[in-house]
């Protein structure tokens, strides 16, 4: 019983850091329950889908996917389409996603390519790889956007006459889906607006997940992710299957960010992919997952932990010390932070593995 | 005679395997290999480890390995038809299943996903359409059922549902069998060490149901260095040496020692001269429950005593674990247990202490841990001495700056290339020059230099010519006689440690199965090789 208590202990020690940092920095804050409910579910609704996006790669063995920045862009570029067409409203939220797929599919395909070359490296060459597929990012909409690419919205072409505006207002296209089955409920005296829509889409993506482990595909993926030789000599498609699990990751991350921007309001076209793949990684291990283990539960704790930590600890640092930067730096600190101490604990969990398996090698003698 | 007879007689065996031959490298590792199997026959393949089994049965299965290397000679049948397999997944599909020495099972997978695994059962559903085969839906209960049906092939009980990483080895073993007889047209399984790993129960269940399987029309090839499963169980049994069927035997006409001598061979007797009664010197090492986890030589509780001034032989078949002691009590591997060197108990995983406390190691892994393979002979030889005992160096203003004193390092040098006839242009050849057996020289020359009490030599004469064997042996027991260095000789090859030792312990599993003198018949340290303790035990008495 000690044993089974220190086990969960351990294996949720960082969740529950941050419940615990949450429950210091909360009565700090001096915020009212009604105004964190609302910040949170909010947040949830914004994000969750990004993060959900990094599962299939983690099931398929191939780590943190890095490489969803790279479905960011796509979905961006897929934006600023609907955005030149003014198309508004939930329809063009749809068109910004279907013309994001096939460049999603696409660049998931390289990427998937680039990493089966970088096996057992997949984090630090997806985000690498990032980097690189930023300067093409920058390129295609910096340079051949109004001048190749037809793009003539003044409202998006800067003024020299090609080149997108570094700040976009998503005009028409703000919060149409959030707003599309809006739920409102009282907390207090604080009216707590619920999009119900982006919800169910975000329910809908859970059930294919749940769904995709159970289809051959899925099993396969969960097989490679174990052992990927294992799963060669089987006559399982290794890197086809890892290709395809890239793929998913990167078009789901497209469709996240199309839903992330639409709740934001205004897309800094050269930064708001930046952080997108940072800011759903650490979320995703603030929830619990590793690098090779993570489930949907641990999306929706990441989630809410980290942005409770990212609107509490602001104001916690200005009632402490005075300085709103203070929070700042914190949240910067603990994304970065906790990104590196999920490494090392993998690491430490790996050796652990190892020392017990060595234990087993004494023989029966030494008890 | 009815019609049916003459069918069964006529028709071909299930498997021929006719005058098959390989080389790897203008090298011959099989030869001339010729037998048949029929449907439900236990065949035993038995050889000491290099006879050609595994190269045999790469061959069988379509290993890419093979083919790379320039193919093979001869032919196999399968049903009468030839068989030549580009890969192993046209043996499969041929009716040959395999289970290997290692588990390639999955961890995380419950049996049955393990044994359907890329087989499994799957559902239609309209996503098919657009997305293609593979997100069929598993159909779960339909799994479980074609699982369950293989595990009861084999008449013994595990859980469907339990996971992989939870399993105990025995268990772990069946569902690798259970997945490759739950293939419909599996007709042949070949068994490569399949009890090696299992505890003595977990084999006889094993073997009883490897008995039922047969009588269920399988096949089987049964490899294993345990020669009494062999004659308990297989129909007949074909005795692998130097790539050559040396003896195709049946079971009921001979015997497990017959067996032993046949895979040992008579080879040249070595010069057993060494009985030097030793009833009455004191131990320098006392060894007990010594584990060491070395990849691939994992030792799991070994326990020995060396006596002062003799020469101590530890042999054993590759992979059992004779070249982790060595390598254990030095430090240079993950270690536990206990060892009293000298009166004094030694820490272990802390190489500097050991050699500080006179004792040497020249390893087997020559190139790597062995030599500085860029330096000069003459470095070589002193590095190790100049690093733990502080030789070799001049000291200024009382030890503050120590400079290397190159002219000790070469006399030094210059003393043991000529004692040990090391063939080199100078003392400032670069040791990667040098050719394998006058590398091993420059490790001996790097251990003598320390001076120590005991002196651990693995694999002293592997890849190395036979002029540089005889020198390296030869010096080995001069160093004995002349400075009383107690030493402990690990070696694949039996006779070798014969010809120099006193007495000869030998390690299966990670554990002794005996200690015997030197002067014992070598198929008495066959059988030991082999695990067969007590019947090696019933021939001594």
């Amino acid at each position: 019983m000690m044993n089974r208590l220190k086990q969960f202990l351990i294996s949720n020690s960082v969740p529950i850091v941050f419940v615990g940092l949450s429950a210091l920095a909360i009565p700090i804050s001096g915020y009212s329950a009604g105004y964190l409910v609302q910040e949170m579910i909010t947040r949830l609704a914004r994000n969750s889908f990004l993060v959900l996006s990094l599962l299939i790669p983690i099931m398929a063995g191939m780590g943190l996917n890095f490489g969803m920045v790279l479905g960011a862009m796509a979905g961006q570029i897929g934006l600023i389409f609907a955005i030149n067409w003014s198309v508004v409203g939930i329809p063009g939220l749809v068109l910004a996603s279907l013309i994001s797929m096939p460049i999603a599919v696409f660049l998931g395909f390289v990427c998937g390519n680039v990493l089966n070359r970088a096996k057992g490296r997949e984090m630090v060459t997806s985000y690498i790889l990032g980097f690189f597929t930023n300067g093409v990012y920058q390129f295609v909409v910096l340079y051949a956007m109004g001048n190749i690419l037809p793009v003539t919205s003044p409202q998006l072409i800067l003024s020299r006459g090609y080149g997108i505006r570094n700040a976009v207002t998503l005009t028409g296209l703000r919060l149409a889906l959030d707003r599309a089955m809006n739920f409102q409920f009282k907390l207090g005296d604080f009216t707590v607006n619920m999009p119900i829509g982006t919800f169910l889409l975000i329910g809908v993506f859970c059930l294919f997940i749940l769904w995709f482990r159970g289809t051959k595909l899925g099993q396969d993926m969960r097989a490679i992710g174990q052992d990927m030789a294992a799963a060669d000599s089987a006559g399982i498609a290794v890197e086809r299957t890892r290709v395809i699990a890239i793929i998913i990751s990167t078009v789901l991350a497209a469709f996240g960010q199309v839903i992330f921007l639409q709740n934001i309001g205004t897309m800094n076209t050269y930064n708001s992919h930046e952080q997108t793949g940072m800011f759903s990684i650490a979320a995703l291990l603030i929830g619990g997952a590793t690098i090779s283990k993570a489930s949907i539960s641990n999306v929706f704790i990441g989630v809410t932990l980290f942005h409770l930590m990212f609107v509490v600890s602001p104001t916690a640092g200005k009632e402490l010390i005075g300085q709103a930067q203070l929070g700042e730096y914190f949240r910067v600190f603990v994304s970065y932070g906790i990104i590196a101490a999920a490494l090392v604990l993998h690491a430490w969990k790996r050796l652990r593995e190892r020392q017990a398996s060595r234990r087993g090698l004494r023989g029966e003698t030494q008890g | 005679m009815t019609l049916e007879n003459v069918v069964r007689t006529d028709s071909p065996p299930l498997l021929k395997i006719d005058g098959v031959g390989k080389e790897y490298f203008g090298n011959k590792v099989l030869e001339e290999v010729s037998f048949t199997l029929e449907a439900g026959e236990i065949l035993g393949l038995v050889g000491e480890n290099g006879a050609g089994k595994s190269t045999l049965m790469n061959i069988l299965f379509g290993m890419p390995v093979i083919a790379r290397t320039g193919g093979y000679t001869g032919r196999i049948e399968i049903n009468g038809r030839e068989a030549a397999f580009s890969s192993p997944f046209d043996a499969i599909d041929a009716g040959i299943g395999m289970v290997h020495q290692e588990f390639s099972l999955l961890p995380g997978f419950t049996v049955t996903e393990n044994i359907l695994l890329n087989r499994e059962s799957t559902k239609y559903n309209p996503l098919v359409e657009v997305f293609g085969e593979r997100i069929r839906a598993l159909d779960r209960a339909d799994m479980t059922k074609r699982a369950k049906s293989a595990i009861s092939k084999l008449e013994f009980h595990i859980d469907s549902n339990t996971v992989a990483a939870e399993m105990p080895v025995g268990h772990k073993q069946f569902t690798e069998i259970a997945r490759e007889i739950s293939r419909d047209n599996t007709k042949l399984l070949v068994l490569d060490e399949p009890t090696a790993v299992l505890t003595e129960s977990e084999a006889e269940i094993l073997i009883r149901a490897l008995r039922n399987l047969a009588v269920k029309g399988i096949a089987m090839v049964f490899i294993s260095h345990r020669l009494e499963e062999v004659v308990d169980l297989c129909d007949k049994i074909v005795v692998l040496r130097d790539g050559r069927v040396v003896r195709e035997a049946e079971p009921k006409n001979t015997d497990v020692y017959q067996i032993a001598s046949w895979m040992v061979g008579r080879k040249i007797e070595g010069d057993h001269s060494r009985r030097v009664d030793r009833e009455d010197t004191e131990p320098i090492l006392e060894v007990s429950h010594l584990w060491v986890d070395m990849p691939g030589e994992t030792v799991r509780d070994v326990s020995f005593t060396v006596q002062r001034g003799e020469i101590f032989g530890i042999g054993g078949l590759a992979g059992q674990g004779k070249l982790g002691i060595a390598n254990g009590i030095m430090g240079l591997h993950p270690a536990g247990g206990k060892v009293v060197f000298d009166g004094k108990s030694i820490p272990l995983n802390d190489p500097a202490h050991v050699l500080k406390r006179d004792m040497a190691f020249v390893s087997e892994d020559r190139r790597g841990v062995g030599l500085l393979l860029d330096e000069s002979i003459d470095w070589n030889i002193a590095f190790t001495s100049m690093q733990v005992q502080g030789r070799f160096l001049k000291s200024y203003l009382g030890g503050l700056i120590q400079w290397r004193d190159d002219e000790a390092m070469r006399d030094a040098a210059d003393r043991y290339i000529e004692l040990l006839e090391i063939r080199c242009t100078s003392h400032r050849q670069r040791a990667v020059e040098l050719s394998g057996g006058n590398q091993q020289k420059v490790c001996l020359a790097k251990a003598f230099v320390i001076g120590p009490k005991l002196l651990f030599v693995s694999e002293p004469t592997r890849g190395i010519d036979i002029g540089a064997k005889k020198l390296v042996l030869d010096t080995l027991k001069r160093v004995n006689e002349e400075q009383g260095m107690t030493v402990v000789v690990t070696s694949s090859e039996l006779e070798e440690l014969r010809a120099v030792c006193d007495r000869i312990t030998i390690v299966d599993s990670g554990r002794v199965s005996g200690i015997r003198p030197a002067n014992c018949p070598a198929e008495e340290f066959g059988l030991l090789m082999m695990g067969a303790q007590d019947i090696a035990a019933a021939v001594e008495r």
